[in-house]
């Protein structure tokens, strides 16, 4: 417990962390959204002082930190300058397709990339293995915004998947099945990015430190018992090696965050991606700050269910004995 | 491995060169327009015309005529090699104009064929190559430079400095780095000159990436000042700075290497995303990212697909640096052990 509660605390100083960081950035930024307002002559200076105060932009930063705080306890993040409704309200709709996207990836990416890493470490120095290998030292080179571009430009060409948004024209009228098939089809495409761009790192992980577990001798010993090839990997092994894996997790959950922004833009998948590019285009600054806090909230959710699967699977960490970093 | 060196090395130096010899490489400049002759495709170099064959290769001048461009057939266009045209200066202080090849008007020689505006994609992505990598360098220089004092402070010091410093280092470490480039990116202004633009480029791709050089520093750091060369030379009277100059700071050479190309490729291609959405070099400067950002519209993705030039470019030096990085980390370990 006091293991979980080290997390929590970490979690929590992360968040904040991130918050203040945000707010400096705002304070150090000459140019607001105002300045085109300025520009106007139809909208009077009295006015936009007046927004000023509304939005509580003629503040000190303290002030607004402390006041958007505490406003964040009440679950409220504030009000988006341009689209005047409340930030959260804005960003959950967006936020909910990016979790399906992030989450399907993430899924996708664990089931592919764990079974390949385990076979191809058992398989070392063979044909399966140096395959995987050139292929996934192929997936991390490539940029992820060429892999995207290059799929897109495939997409568009052949037609074979649809393109663009997340639901066809008449999606009401489609049936449950319908509309699952419709929105499967439609995040096909940016998935297959994110699962392409992920994948090779956390299978190079595995196989990694697989490896290094199949050294050991109790494995020596397990297979001269006569235990069979697949158990002993996916039995003996894997929940061992799982460890380091695991910490990979969290990392795994921000980089899929950081590239679903990116998907999402040149797919046009309505996450929070192309919002937090329009936010920052318009100087939208609240509504910057709230994405970029939702994502540092899911991050830390991912970290967190990582910690957790760490102390399922690890009885070191449950007695204290091993403090995974 | 060791055969595929003097190839690795020799593709590198290729890479870098065509970017700095940018302008006598390119026939033309990166602005200069051709409004009438929009998305023009790669112009077809030909050796054999009805006559036979020919050693000088030739070109025809392109015609628009209802929605494709043809070849005007009527007049033979021969490609010249060091010819004079346009001026350029090569990294700033060279001024020339002379060029590896061109055309006689009316005829261009567009050897990626040409954007929206007629311009040469050729040229640009020669000079946009410039752009691209010399923010990926400087950036990446930025981040070792800070890495590396932050990761020797750490290291050194130890204690709560050690503590706080690292601490910052895992937060900056598990952020989704993109959200928080962009955010970084949309607190600054948008409308610079391109000069000032790119060099705040540089500065807040390099300030956001030093916490993994920083750490790896750290650990260097941390081991070599226990060895017994580091307490004799204390046991003499060695100053701090004396002993991170003399024995610490030398062993955190391969590190920083390895790392350096390593953060290269990766820093190009944030270059090139946030140029790709607007955030980065603007037009009409070239980079890599932002002429790739005309893709964005469907149409021009799927009918111009020269247009992904850049793309094969990225593409290119990712692989070449991933290569470099694998080496040197695999000669590097070996020469340490």
């Amino acid at each position: 417990m006091k293991y979980l509660g080290r997390r929590l605390l970490r979690a929590a100083l992360l968040l904040i962390g991130v918050s203040a960081l945000c707010f400096l950035f705002t304070e150090m930024a000459p140019g607001s959204f105002f300045d085109e307002m300025r520009l106007n002559p139809q909208i009077s200076p009295e006015t936009i002082s007046a927004l000023r105060t509304q939005y509580g932009l003629d503040r000190p930063l303290p002030v607004r930190y402390a006041r958007w705080m505490k406003s964040l306890v009440r679950g409220d993040l504030g009000y988006s300058i341009a689209y005047n409704i409340p930030v959260v309200s804005l960003l959950w709709v967006r936020a909910k397709n990016t979790l399906l996207l992030t989450g399907t990836a993430l899924l996708l990416t664990w089931l592919i990339a764990v079974p390949l890493g385990v076979l191809t470490a058992a398989s070392r120095g063979r044909l399966l293995d140096k395959a995987v290998a050139v292929g996934s030292s192929l997936l991390i080179s490539i940029p992820e915004i060429v892999i995207a571009i290059a799929l897109l430009a495939l997409a568009v060409r052949t037609r074979i998947v649809p393109v663009g948004g997340m639901r066809s024209l008449g999606f009401e009228e489609l049936s449950k099945w319908g509309q699952f098939q419709d929105v499967a089809g439609r995040m096909l495409l940016s998935t297959l990015v994110l699962v392409l761009a992920s994948v090779a790192v956390v299978e190079r992980h595995v196989r990694a430190s697989v490896l290094e577990v199949l050294e050991a001798p109790y494995i020596h010993a397990a297979r001269g018992l006569g235990i069979s090839r697949m158990r002993l990997l996916f039995r003996h092994v894997l929940p061992v090696a799982a460890n380091p894996a695991i910490s990979l997790f969290g990392f795994s959950v921000a980089g899929l965050l950081s590239g679903s922004l990116l998907v999402e833009v040149v797919t046009g998948w309505p996450g929070l991606g192309p919002l937090i590019l329009e936010a920052t285009l318009a100087r939208d600054l609240y509504l910057v700050i709230g994405g970029v806090m939702f994502s540092a909230v899911f991050m830390v959710v991912g970290n967190f269910v990582a910690d957790l699967l760490l102390l399922s699977s690890d009885p070191r960490i449950r007695t204290g004995e091993l403090d995974a970093g | 491995m060791r055969g595929r060196t003097p190839l690795l090395v020799l593709a590198l130096a290729t890479l870098h060169l065509m970017a700095i010899f940018a302008g006598f490489i390119a026939p033309y400049n990166p602005g200069a327009q051709n409004r009438e002759l929009p998305y023009a495709p790669p112009t077809r170099v030909h050796f054999v015309d009805a006559s036979g064959f020919h050693q000088r290769p030739f070109v025809y001048a392109p015609t628009f005529s209802l929605d494709s461009y043809e070849e005007d057939r009527t007049r033979e266009l021969p490609i010249h090699l060091f010819v004079r045209g346009d001026t350029y200066t090569v990294l700033g202080i060279l001024r020339s104009n002379l060029h590896l090849f061109r055309v006689d008007e009316p005829a261009h020689i567009f050897l990626l064929g040409s954007d929206g505006y007629g311009r040469d994609e050729f040229s640009r992505l020669l000079y946009g190559g410039q752009i691209s990598l010399a923010a990926g360098l400087l950036a990446t220089l930025l981040s070792l430079a800070v890495g590396t004092i932050v990761g020797t402070v750490s290291g050194y010091y130890g204690k709560w400095v050690d503590e706080s410093l690292m601490g910052t280092a895992e937060l900056f470490l598990s952020l989704p780095w993109f959200y928080f480039l962009i955010a970084v990116r949309a607190f600054l202004p948008l409308h610079l000159s391109p000069a000032e633009t790119f060099l705040l480029l540089i500065g807040v791709i390099g300030l956001i990436g030093w916490a993994r050089p920083a750490r790896l520093v750290r650990g260097v750091v941390l081991s070599a000042r226990s060895r017994n060369c580091v307490s004799a030379a204390r046991g003499f009277g060695a100053s701090d700075l004396y002993l991170l100059r003399r024995h610490i700071l030398p062993e955190t050479f391969g590190v920083l290497l390895t790392q350096a190309a390593l953060l290269v490729p990766q820093y190009v291609a944030a270059e090139a995303t946030l140029s790709f959405f607007g955030l980065g070099v603007s037009e009409p400067v070239p980079s890599w990212g932002n002429m790739l950002s005309t893709l964005q519209q469907y149409n021009v993705l799927v009918s111009y697909g020269w247009l992904l030039a850049p793309a094969g470019a990225l593409v290119v030096t990712s692989v070449i640096y991933w290569l470099l990085a694998d080496l040197l980390h695999s000669r590097l370990k070996s020469h340490s052990i």
